[in-house]
């Protein structure tokens, strides 16, 4: 006989990590209520690297912050790593997001901490880890992303590509199940843009680890293994990239 | 000195210092921030140094007294005020059981002119010189020339006379000087210190107090001092001497009760204590409102990296814990320096005002524990702040 609770590990396990149905979205109220998301539906296999594309104001930005937990689901439903967020409390939505790893288009380090510590700040939100073992997992992440050697500098003197990859190092220390990233290689060159999510991709393949991109930057395209475009908030095409 | 700061930090927080981190990261505002804690505590430091040497000051010719309970006017708030005491009231506490001794003081205040042509105000007490008012040896040992008339005793630590004067008259030289159009003639010294109101004390018997200020009545004392017989509570004497004098224009208390009393009115009554309370509010307030300044454009200027560690997972506690943290640090690092150069002026006051200003042990622990109050205050105010750093608005 099986208890409940372990039902419901199993299910969440058997279940792929995000599943979207009938999500709509408003912003605003009264006469500015402004619809950005209509009955969207989307599901993402564990471990795959899902690039969201389309126009600007097509809504891509809403949806990640709605499945990443940034924002309240307001109606269809969101089920994250087999749980379902409409109507989750802040507390149940925080919990949820220490799963979670972000990148962000502006890498948004801490100016007054090391690399080191930046990259320990996503771990620090654990509980459970020895703090022997935080130095070292921070160092070892930071090693991955070839900057072992950057680990005492301050966000200041690095590289545009290097802080980018402090950022993942940040989003990747926690093992978390998902990352979300939202245009992480605007602020970079092209090349060390599709680098940088080249080295996101194998670091995240080796981990089992699922990615929803937001892009607008074509050169990339060919490391997803799935494309979804939006069109004024409505998912208009699902499809493979063409391989180069 | 900052890394080892800051690994102790760690260890204390169990987790990165990060408020410390922050705070060393903009010197320059750290520095105006140590600066405005400092400042602040300079100030309070100051006025309470003030506040304790009015308090002092006014306690030390209590303390003089060779009595346990001192009669007065009813309508006196300190030495210095109140109506004379009618002539019998003497008689009637020489009759009460239980007392030993009681002697008839006068008090006035003297202008002294100096050579230069400059005034010093002068206590002076009238006692009798038969009997031994204070306590101080130097006083007693020279009653008998305070008998002859026109001549004085005066307080060695009076302020701004010229340096050379009282070791001369302590080596057996005399003084002489004009006020109220006699020639008094200074025989000796003794020591209490000058307070807010007064630069210093003079004892003359009371016969040559009455010539010194005419319009004063004989036997019509200001207080008499009252000393009671060994064994004899002095509580019940209070007591006996209440029933026996009339409150209509009497009061009896022990000289402590009287120097409290004192204190309170001159503290909470007379401008110059509420000025020093005033100002200790005047430092408080200025040193929440800077440390609120900092630690409120502190989080202003984070904002957008505290939103990436609310994405991250990290909740409100995390964040108070960053604002008290710069908040407990600003409070300390800049309690040293205000405590050291508030030490520092005390000796500066000490020296060139003779106001007995020192710095009690206890009174840095409460500077302290108000500073650590004051900071958290203003963290908690800067912390309001903190609702703005929105994690959606990131991306
Ligand atoms: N906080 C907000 N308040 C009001 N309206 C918003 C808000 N955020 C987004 N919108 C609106 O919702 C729609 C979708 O916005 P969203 O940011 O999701 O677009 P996007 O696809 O990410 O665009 P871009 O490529 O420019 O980042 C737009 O019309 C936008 O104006
Ligand atoms: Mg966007």
């Amino acid at each position: 006989m099986q208890t409940a609770p372990s039902i419901a590990r199993l299910r969440a396990q058997d279940e792929p990590p995000i599943v979207v149905s009938g999500l709509n979205h408003w912003f605003g109220e009264g006469d500015a209520r402004k619809q950005a998301l209509f009955d969207v539906d989307l599901v993402v296999a564990s471990g795959q690297l899902v690039m969201l594309m389309g126009a600007s104001g097509s809504g891509k930005t809403t949806l990640l912050t709605l499945i990443g937990c940034l924002r309240e689901v307001q109606d269809g439903s969101v089920r994250l790593l087999g749980r379902e967020l409409r109507g989750a409390s802040a507390d149940r939505l925080v919990e949820s997001r220490r799963r979670l790893g972000f990148i962000f288009q502006a890498h948004n380090l801490h100016d007054s901490l090391t690399a080191h510590q930046n990259v320990r700040m996503g771990l620090d939100v654990h509980e459970g880890v020895p703090e022997s073992r935080r130095d070292d997992a921070a160092a070892h992440v930071l090693a991955l992303l070839g900057l072992g050697d950057r680990a005492t500098y301050l966000p200041a003197n690095l590289s545009g590509g290097q802080k980018q990859r402090v950022a993942i190092a940040r989003a990747l220390v926690g093992n978390p199940d998902v990352i979300f990233a939202d245009e992480p290689t605007a602020a970079l060159d092209k090349d060390s843009g599709y680098d940088v999510v080249a080295l996101l991709k194998r670091l995240a393949r080796a981990r089992g680890t699922t990615i929803l991109m937001v892009t607008h930057d074509n050169r990339i395209l060919g490391l997803a293994d799935r494309i979804v475009t939006l069109q004024d908030g409505r998912i208009v095409r699902d499809e493979k990239p063409a391989t180069s | 000195m900052t890394r080892l700061v800051g690994r102790l930090l760690q260890r204390l927080l169990g987790r990165l210092p990060i408020g410390w981190l922050q705070l060393t990261h903009n010197r320059t505002r750290l520095a105006a921030a140590l600066a405005g804690v400092a400042f602040a505590n300079i100030l309070i430091f100051v006025q309470l140094g003030f506040l304790g040497a009015l308090i002092e000051s006014i306690g030390l010719p209590y303390r003089m007294m060779n009595a346990e309970i001192l009669v007065a006017a009813s309508d006196a708030n300190t030495l210095s005020d109140g109506s004379p005491l009618p002539r019998q009231r003497l008689y009637q506490t020489l009759a009460v059981p239980g007392v030993a001794a009681a002697t008839a003081v006068y008090y006035n205040r003297l202008d002294w002119k100096q050579l230069d042509g400059t005034i010093r105000t002068l206590d002076v007490f009238g006692i009798d010189p038969s009997a031994q008012a204070f306590r101080s040896a130097e006083i007693n040992a020279e009653l008998d020339r305070l008998k002859l008339s026109d001549t004085a005793l005066i307080d060695r630590k009076t302020r701004n006379v010229p340096k050379d004067l009282f070791p001369s008259i302590g080596a057996g030289r005399s003084y002489q000087f004009e006020a109220n159009n006699r020639s008094i003639t200074v025989v000796g010294t003794f020591e209490i210190g000058g307070g807010f109101s007064a630069d210093g004390y003079l004892v003359v018997s009371d016969q040559t107090f009455l010539r010194l200020f005419k319009r004063r009545v004989p036997g019509a004392p200001n207080m008499i001092f009252v000393k009671v017989e060994p064994g004899v509570p002095v509580a019940a004497v209070v007591e006996r001497l209440r029933v026996a004098l009339p409150a209509s224009d009497t009061t009896v208390r022990t000289v402590a009760d009287a120097v409290a009393s004192d204190q309170r009115f001159q503290t909470t009554q007379k401008p110059i204590g509420i000025v020093f309370g005033f100002g200790i509010v005047i430092g408080v307030l200025v040193g929440v409102i800077i440390v609120y300044q900092v630690l409120s454009s502190d989080v202003a200027d984070h904002l957008r990296e505290y939103a990436t560690f609310k994405a991250i997972g990290y909740k409100r506690g995390f964040f108070l814990g960053i604002v008290f943290e710069e908040a407990m640090v600003l409070a300390m690092l800049g309690f040293i320096p205000g405590l050291v150069i508030a030490l520092l002026l005390y000796q500066i006051i000490a020296a060139t005002t003779g106001l007995p200003i020192t710095m009690p042990g206890t009174r840095p622990l409460m500077v302290l524990l108000g500073t650590l109050a004051m900071c958290t205050l203003s963290g908690a105010i800067a912390t309001r702040r903190l609702e703005r750093a929105d994690p959606a608005d990131l991306f």
